[in-house]
């Protein structure tokens, strides 16, 4: 796998999505500043859409107005009929498809950013249906590299891509950046750096990748979404009847073992971890998953090999990732490209500044 | 003579009749001490020799007395002291949770203890867990149509009811009866009111008068019992800053404001903190329902002082943020010349007050719509007169 490189199309056209659920603040704000400053923003390798995906949630400050916009891409929502009394998230995520899509098909954005927040304390987290969208993790080990500050994961939902309902999901590639722990209806100051930071180097990687630069390949960790859990709940009136164990609260991502605690009952009793697989939790007790009946999730860890890859040149568009029957060509025209010099690394101090200018 | 104040700092200083009537379990065992030991009091003058022979005397026929031994501060009963604010015992005492129906901790307390209410029970003091707003509390939002805990004005109390009114002013007239009426004899002795805030406030009491000794004495008491952690007391009387709170209702009204924690959210640690608060605020009405009486003592608080708004631009969007040397640094002081806000392009602006003030409510999500980004106080010690009930 590491051995050999891997040419995908350039990343041209980039979407970057906040305000989807309109009370996660580092999103909406990060937006609103691009947006006022109204610069379409256009280098030679990349263009940027910025979007505010839930206007009218943002308005409000809540993360919906009548259902989460954030589920409604799937393809029965995004391909069901709209009358009067259609929802308007269920609008809106039709609209957003034309507008950024459609899924599936070529015209689609070549790579879509969907920002968040969560109260868990993630850290910064990128979170994709594909374990092997190889721009994606690449730039998710971009990111861990540049980012000292915080911690840098990759979770993956194990999804078909009609099955996927996430907004990140209608471009070609696509992740949603979660960054916490932030209260929802707050904006913290070096969250909304975190933020700024992740999304500046998202474009630094773009612009680097669509300028010809060859990424070595490697190895990445990534956790894969195994389950969710819910809280025990009153067999009547369905309310909660415990809380995250103060054990467990604010440690996402630190290895949960059969028997360690897990809730705390509202009498003081214990409730441990059934599990015989020791998992990776995470969203722990995220305020939005209360009514989806979701306490914690939890994940599988494990070790991704990424190929090296590179941006096809002029020239070269149509050619995809290889199958074994077509290695040995690319290996040739690689060999070529290489005697003549052709491929090169752009100092990336040069390009940085038009980058600056961009955004803060 | 020496007054109530003056004993009580000379008995613990010696640690003479004090300590001795704290270690003893029986009235002759206190007596033998007292001959035995021949302490140095005995040598002081005669009008302390009469004081003592009278707190004999209340020994020798007071059983109710030697309960006092396990109370954490020391008090005597002296029935002869002066300055003695009555009040009448506290009977009717409720406790409202989901005045905001996003607040968890207060939503999920209430419940528990409409469900069983043997936590709370208290000998003597009829204690009413209560929703206040029920459809926030369904919707997890923090109201409705307006906020209740704004509500209470005496224009929407005196208003004629009816169904076009909000709801949460609907709300309000009804809880108005049922635990009122609002400054009325019949009004509900004690409320409290659970709130979480996502600022970093930990457990703050809210006094909304400076005057109330009741609510000075018992919030001197729930300090005491939760030491060394502290309980900040936020005092919010003030001519314009000062809102008609649901807890208003009652003649002694209590806020319990903890945080941080964010609204939706229920965090194991924050519940219970909220909890134990609650519990020494109760046993202190139990004891004052049985007649302890409490010594004067002084309270420090942090009296509200001014509102500040984040930073806008000509269209009233927000333009900075509180800045991260400010963020979760409630109750810690601020100085001219600190940072405060930070705008989007990295600026900081710096607080330009005439001196040091105590910000609290520091990023409450809620108040982005109130225009506030954080409340400045000031310190203050108040004294309480000693209390007792009638």
């Amino acid at each position: 796998m590491e051995g050999r490189e891997v040419m995908l199309p350039t990343v041209s056209r980039v979407a970057l999505c906040g305000g989807t659920h309109g009370n996660e603040l580092s999103g909406v704000y990060l937006v609103r500043e691009r947006l006022k400053r109204k610069r379409k923003v256009e280098e030679d390798h990349i263009s940027v859409v910025t979007v505010m995906s839930n206007p009218r949630a943002v308005q409000q400050c809540r993360r919906y107005t009548e259902t989460d916009l954030n589920r409604c891409f799937t393809h029965a929502t995004l391909s069901g009929p709209v009358t009067d009394k259609t929802p308007y998230e269920i609008v809106r995520s039709q609209e957003l498809n034309t507008l950024l899509g459609p899924k599936g098909s070529p015209e689609a954005m070549d790579l879509v950013c969907d920002l968040h927040n969560t109260t868990a304390n993630m850290g910064l987290c990128l979170i994709a249906y594909s374990d092997c969208d190889w721009i994606s993790l690449h730039i998710y080990r971009y990111l861990q590299r540049q980012m000292s500050d915080i911690p840098v994961r990759f979770i993956h939902f194990d999804l078909p891509l009609n099955e996927a309902y996430s907004l990140d999901s209608v471009g070609k590639h696509g992740f949603a950046i979660e960054i916490g722990p932030q209260a929802h209806g707050v904006v913290r100051s070096n969250i909304l750096s975190t933020m700024q930071e992740g999304v500046q180097h998202m474009l630094e990687w773009v612009h680097l990748f669509n300028s010809g630069t060859q990424f070595e390949g490697g190895k990445v960790d990534v956790y894969t979404m195994v389950k969710n859990v819910d809280y025990p709940r009153d067999f009547e009136t369905h309310g909660i009847t415990a809380a995250i164990h103060p054990q467990l609260q604010d440690r996402d991502f630190c290895l949960l073992r059969p028997n360690d605690p897990v809730f705390q009952t509202f009498s003081g009793e214990t409730l441990k971890y059934k599990g015989t697989e020791p998992l990776y939790p995470f969203f722990i007790n995220e305020c939005a998953y209360y009514e989806k009946g979701i306490a914690l999730s939890l994940a599988r860890q494990r070790s991704v090999g990424i190929p090296s890859i590179r941006s096809e040149r002029e020239g070269e568009q149509g050619k995809r990732e290889s199958s074994a029957d077509e290695m040995e060509e690319e290996e040739k025209i690689q060999g070529e490209m290489e005697g003549e010099g052709y491929q090169k690394l752009i100092e990336y101090g040069e390009e940085s500044d038009s980058l600056n200018g961009q955004h803060n | 003579m020496y007054n109530t104040t003056e004993l009580c700092s000379v008995m613990s200083g010696h640690s003479s009749p004090a300590a001795i009537l704290y270690k003893c379990t029986t009235r002759t065992a206190f007596i033998s001490q007292l001959v035995k030991k021949r302490q140095p009091w005995f040598l002081l003058p005669g009008n302390f020799q009469r004081l003592l022979s009278r707190v004999l005397k209340l020994v020798l026929s007071s059983e109710s007395l030697y309960q006092l031994f396990n109370i954490p501060a020391f008090t005597t009963a002296m029935t002869s002291s002066t300055n003695v604010s009555c009040f009448h015992e506290a009977r009717r005492v409720a406790i409202f949770g989901g005045t905001h129906g996003n607040e968890m901790s207060g939503v999920t307390l209430v419940n528990l203890w409409i469900q069983n209410g043997k936590e709370i029970h208290r000998k003597g003091v009829e204690t009413k867990p209560f929703i206040t707003n029920p459809r926030a509390v369904e919707k997890c939002t923090r109201y409705v149509d307006t906020d209740l805990n704004r509500a209470f004005t005496t224009e929407n109390l005196s208003a004629p009811s009816g169904d076009d009114l909000p709801y949460e002013v609907q709300r309000a007239q009804q809880i108005n009866e049922i635990f009122g009426p609002k400054g009325s004899p019949e009004a509900y002795d004690v409320i409290f009111d659970l709130h979480n805030t996502t600022s970093n406030m930990g457990c703050t009491l809210i006094l909304e008068s400076s005057k109330d000794h009741f609510n000075l004495q018992m919030m001197h008491y729930i300090k005491k019992a939760i030491a060394p952690d502290s309980c900040p007391v936020l005092l919010t009387e003030h001519p314009l800053l000062k809102y008609s709170t649901s807890r208003s209702v009652a003649k002694h009204p209590i806020g319990l404001e903890v945080g941080p924690q964010p609204q939706g959210v229920l965090r194991s640690n924050i519940f219970e903190s909220m909890r134990v608060v609650l519990k020494h605020a109760l046993d202190f009405i139990e004891l004052f329902n049985e007649g302890l009486e409490f010594p004067p003592c002084t309270v420090d608080v942090f009296r509200v002082s001014e509102k500040m708004d984040y930073p806008r631009d000509t269209n009233g969007n927000i333009i900075a943020m509180v800045h991260p040397n400010l963020q979760d640094c409630d109750w810690e002081p601020l100085n001219p010349g600190d940072p405060m806000f930070q705008t989007f392009d990295g600026t900081t602006l710096r607080y330009e007050g005439a001196g040091t003030v105590y910000p609290t409510f520091i990023n409450e999500a809620a108040y982005y719509e109130k225009q506030q980004a954080f409340v400045t106080t000031r310190r203050e010690t108040l004294a309480a007169g000693a209390i007792k009930k009638t």
